[in-house]
């Protein structure tokens, strides 16, 4: 995996809560780097894990397959999952493969971190 | 579906990598927003080609970064006004109707691809090349509520803009 394919990722944690900034586009390329941060993120345990999309303009079925499988740790880890401040063209994404009737969606990481 | 009897637009030849993926993004949307297509929809085709450049990277060079894929794009007319979209490479070759959308009840990682390459596109086929490779063909006509809408003139673009990696 070379730079170009690395997601910069800010991580906050706000008492019990993480939360994930990852920035760019996320695609078959980079989804990777995306899952390794994630899946760190992951092994603390934390209650609640909010991933703030507001700075990913794209995506593919690769960065929402990492998403899945994200959902999937958090639920046998015991973390609530929960994706804020979406562009509409990645929403459009979760629309299409009915994922926004499977994650918690809010608006923004502020309503993420009292939902 | 019928086949075009012009040359494509604009062809494009890249190698099997995902590196490579965000400039045939930006091309394929690029074309769309001169066609007419509102930037919603833009995303969506240039997704639907993405997906599938990745499953010829993923399941048909199986991760290979040498295979050659070819993309031949033609803005259709005004009958309706659209675009025409096909992907060719020398992958192994399968059942073009063993290509399946996967059950969206089964939530779980990976296997979307097809599922929004049919969702988003009005038309999708698959189909073997003659000698060896797959070949898909993929339409998707401008809605009729933008079809009123002022469109840019799309250029005659007769050259082959290849984006080779080496």
């Amino acid at each position: 995996m070379n730079d170009a394919d690395q997601v910069e990722v800010i991580m906050e944690i706000v008492d019990s809560t993480t939360i994930l900034k990852p920035k760019g586009e996320i695609d078959l390329s980079r989804a990777p780097s995306l899952r390794t941060q994630i899946n760190a993120a992951q092994k603390t345990k934390p209650a609640k894990l909010i991933i703030d999309l507001g700075h990913v303009p794209y995506m593919d079925s690769s960065g929402v397959a990492t998403l899945v499988e994200a959902m999937q740790i958090a639920r046998r880890s015991g973390t609530r999952i929960i994706l804020c401040a979406m562009q509409e063209r990645v929403q459009s994404i979760f629309e299409i493969a009915r994922l926004d009737m499977v994650f918690t969606i809010v608006g923004s990481s502020e309503e993420a971190l009292t939902v | 579906m019928s086949e075009p009897s012009r040359e494509p637009d604009v062809r494009l030849e890249l190698y099997s990598q995902p590196r490579l993926l965000a400039g045939a993004r930006a091309l394929i949307s690029n074309i769309a927003q001169r066609i007419g297509f509102n930037e919603i929809l833009c995303g969506q085709i240039s997704l639907a080609i993405d997906e599938a450049l990745c499953n010829i990277i993923n399941h048909g060079y199986e991760r290979r970064t040498d295979g050659r894929i070819w993309v031949s794009i033609w803005a259709l007319g005004n009958d309706p006004p659209g675009l025409r979209i096909v992907i060719e490479d020398d992958a192994r070759q399968v059942d073009p109707d063993s290509i399946q959308s996967r059950d969206l009840d089964d939530v779980r990682p990976g296997g979307l691809g097809v599922y929004l390459i049919q969702e988003i596109m009005d038309q999708v086929q698959y189909e073997r090349r003659p000698h060896k490779g797959m070949r898909l063909t993929m339409v998707k006509h401008l809605p009729e509520d933008v079809q009123d809408l002022p469109r840019s003139p799309m250029p005659a673009m007769k050259t082959n803009p290849e984006m080779r990696s080496r």
